[in-house]
């Protein structure tokens, strides 16, 4: 709890925090970091045999591979969330499985099978967006500031 | 009869005649298995939603204490009943299947004994006969409603506990054979202004501590005077707060104080379930369950159950409000 929160609690609220942190089990944080590089990493290695897959035996370059790289990943993500299992890699992996392509289509799929049972117009098409809608809506508006000061960059001379 | 500031004596002893306790594939697997009446092993149960197949366990668990009762629907004069969902809608559409007239409850995963005590109020005051009281949580609906979509890779801290799926309902009489609720110590809302939602533990163990120690002050009892004293679902980390709270005011609890959410899984189960066990179901399963078939064999005699509450919504955690927190504490004794 950052101090800005803390000046706010009452003097016995304050003393019960210290006592109840003393008593809490500690988040492996550096664990968890070593599990996060290993199985994010592994995704990754994953993609990359993915991508020289399909520049070896198909018609794609190294640009034009991203695609059906991306697409292929995604199908897996879902397939075992769907399957049930990729909740319990992530308890395990953390971060390592929430920050790839994968974790965000885990995120839809998962939202899109919890609310199956309200029906395909309010239940999956209403509530799928509901954990991915943020990435989407804070991701496309980061890229259009980007794109904007790129712009005016370059409209002013830049490199 | 009031007794002290907030608990209630019953001078008429209502009995529970009987008790009713459904539980999910989770439940089947831990130790406490057998005490459960009806198990099973589909988290659905074929219903096509999880929370129709959390009434459904409400609905059983109400048919098999009114049955092992030896009575008929129509005997129970008031059903009061809660839940974790929206509105109670699982108490609600049990009651629509029952028929009988009903009272809805809320106090969280502290339902079990708000509504045990008010079941044993109403049958003291001689306002009925039978009286079925009750509540139910489903791993799925509650985790749905509450948290992330259940198949959602996110990780969980250790202090994170797992919602059980089960159900708990017993009927309270005003005679009869079986264990008699003896006093209910009516809890205050405290808020150690806990937020973390993941950590429902020690946000409620405060709570509990204060419903015991008044219910201790109310009574003029002491731990000592307890066979056992179970807290609802304070988990690890809550259960040891609870514990070194009590020993700093001044009780030493010694063995007799567990928690039903360290009984209901075994050792093996706690790496996946984390700190511990909780939900209205938890309460309701343990007590009315194991810790009954317990005093009926004899084993304990004179028993206090906390069930503890966190009262937030998911609404309240995501506009930065801690956690208000709340603890019913009902006694059972074997009467001979």
């Amino acid at each position: 709890m950052s101090d800005k929160k803390k000046k706010k609690l009452t003097p016995t609220q304050q003393e019960y925090h210290i006592f109840a942190k003393g008593r809490e089990p500690k988040r492996p944080v550096f664990l968890n970091c070593v599990r996060a590089f290993l199985v994010g990493g592994s995704i990754c290695l994953l993609g990359q045999l993915i991508q020289l897959f399909y520049m070896t035996y198909f018609d794609f370059t190294e640009k034009t591979a991203g695609d059906p790289t991306v697409a292929t990943l995604v199908f897996i993500s879902t397939l075992l969330t769907g399957l049930g299992v990729y909740d319990h890699l992530a308890q395990w992996a953390g971060a390592g499985s929430a920050v790839p392509v994968t974790g965000f289509a885990n995120s839809i799929a998962s939202a899109a099978i919890e609310h199956r049972s309200e029906g395909f117009v309010l239940g999956v098409g209403g509530n799928m967006f509901k954990l991915a809608g943020s990435v989407i809506v804070f991701g496309v508006f980061s890229a259009f500031v980007v794109a904007l000061l790129k712009t005016l960059f370059m409209k002013l001379g830049g490199v | 009869m009031l007794h002290g500031h907030q608990t209630w004596e019953f001078f008429h002893q209502p009995v529970i005649l009987a008790t009713g306790v459904v539980g999910g594939p989770m439940e089947a697997q831990g130790p406490l298995a057998k005490d459960f009446d009806i198990l099973h092993g589909d988290l659905w149960l074929g219903q096509d939603s999880y929370e129709k197949a959390e009434k459904k366990m409400l609905e059983q668990a109400c048919e098999k204490a009114i049955e092992k009762a030896g009575l008929k629907k129509e005997d129970i004069q008031f059903f009061l009943s809660g839940d974790l969902m929206n509105q109670i809608i699982s108490s609600s559409f049990c009651a629509r299947t029952l028929g009988a007239p009903y009272l809805g409850l809320f106090g969280a995963c502290s339902t079990s004994m708000e509504g045990l005590a008010l079941a044993s109020l109403i049958i003291d005051s001689q306002c009925a006969r039978y009286v079925l009281c009750g509540t139910a949580s489903h791993n799925a609906s509650v985790e749905k409603q509450f948290r992330y979509p259940t198949e959602y890779g996110g990780q969980k801290p250790p202090s994170a506990q797992w919602t059980v799926t089960g159900a708990g309902t017993a009927v309270v009489g005003a005679e009869g054979e079986g264990p008699r609720v003896k006093a209910a110590t009516i809890g205050r809302v405290v808020d150690m202004a806990i937020a973390d939602p993941f950590n429902m533990g020690a946000a409620m163990a405060p709570a509990a501590v204060d419903t015991i120690e008044a219910h201790f002050r109310d009574m003029n009892t002491s731990p000592a005077d307890y066979d056992l004293i179970a807290t609802g679902d304070l988990g690890q980390i809550g259960h040891h707060i609870a514990k070194d709270l009590l020993k700093k005011h001044g009780f030493d609890m010694g063995d007799t104080f567990t928690d039903c959410g360290l009984l209901i899984y075994s050792k093996d189960q706690k790496n996946v379930l984390l700190a511990g066990a909780s939900g209205a179901g938890c309460s309701a399963s343990v007590a009315y369950g194991h810790i009954l078939n317990r005093m009926r064999k004899g084993e304990l005699n004179k028993v206090m159950i906390v069930a503890t509450g966190a009262l937030l919504s998911p609404i309240s955690f995501q506009q930065n409000e801690t956690i208000p927190c709340i603890a019913h504490a009902v006694v059972i004794e074997n009467v001979r």
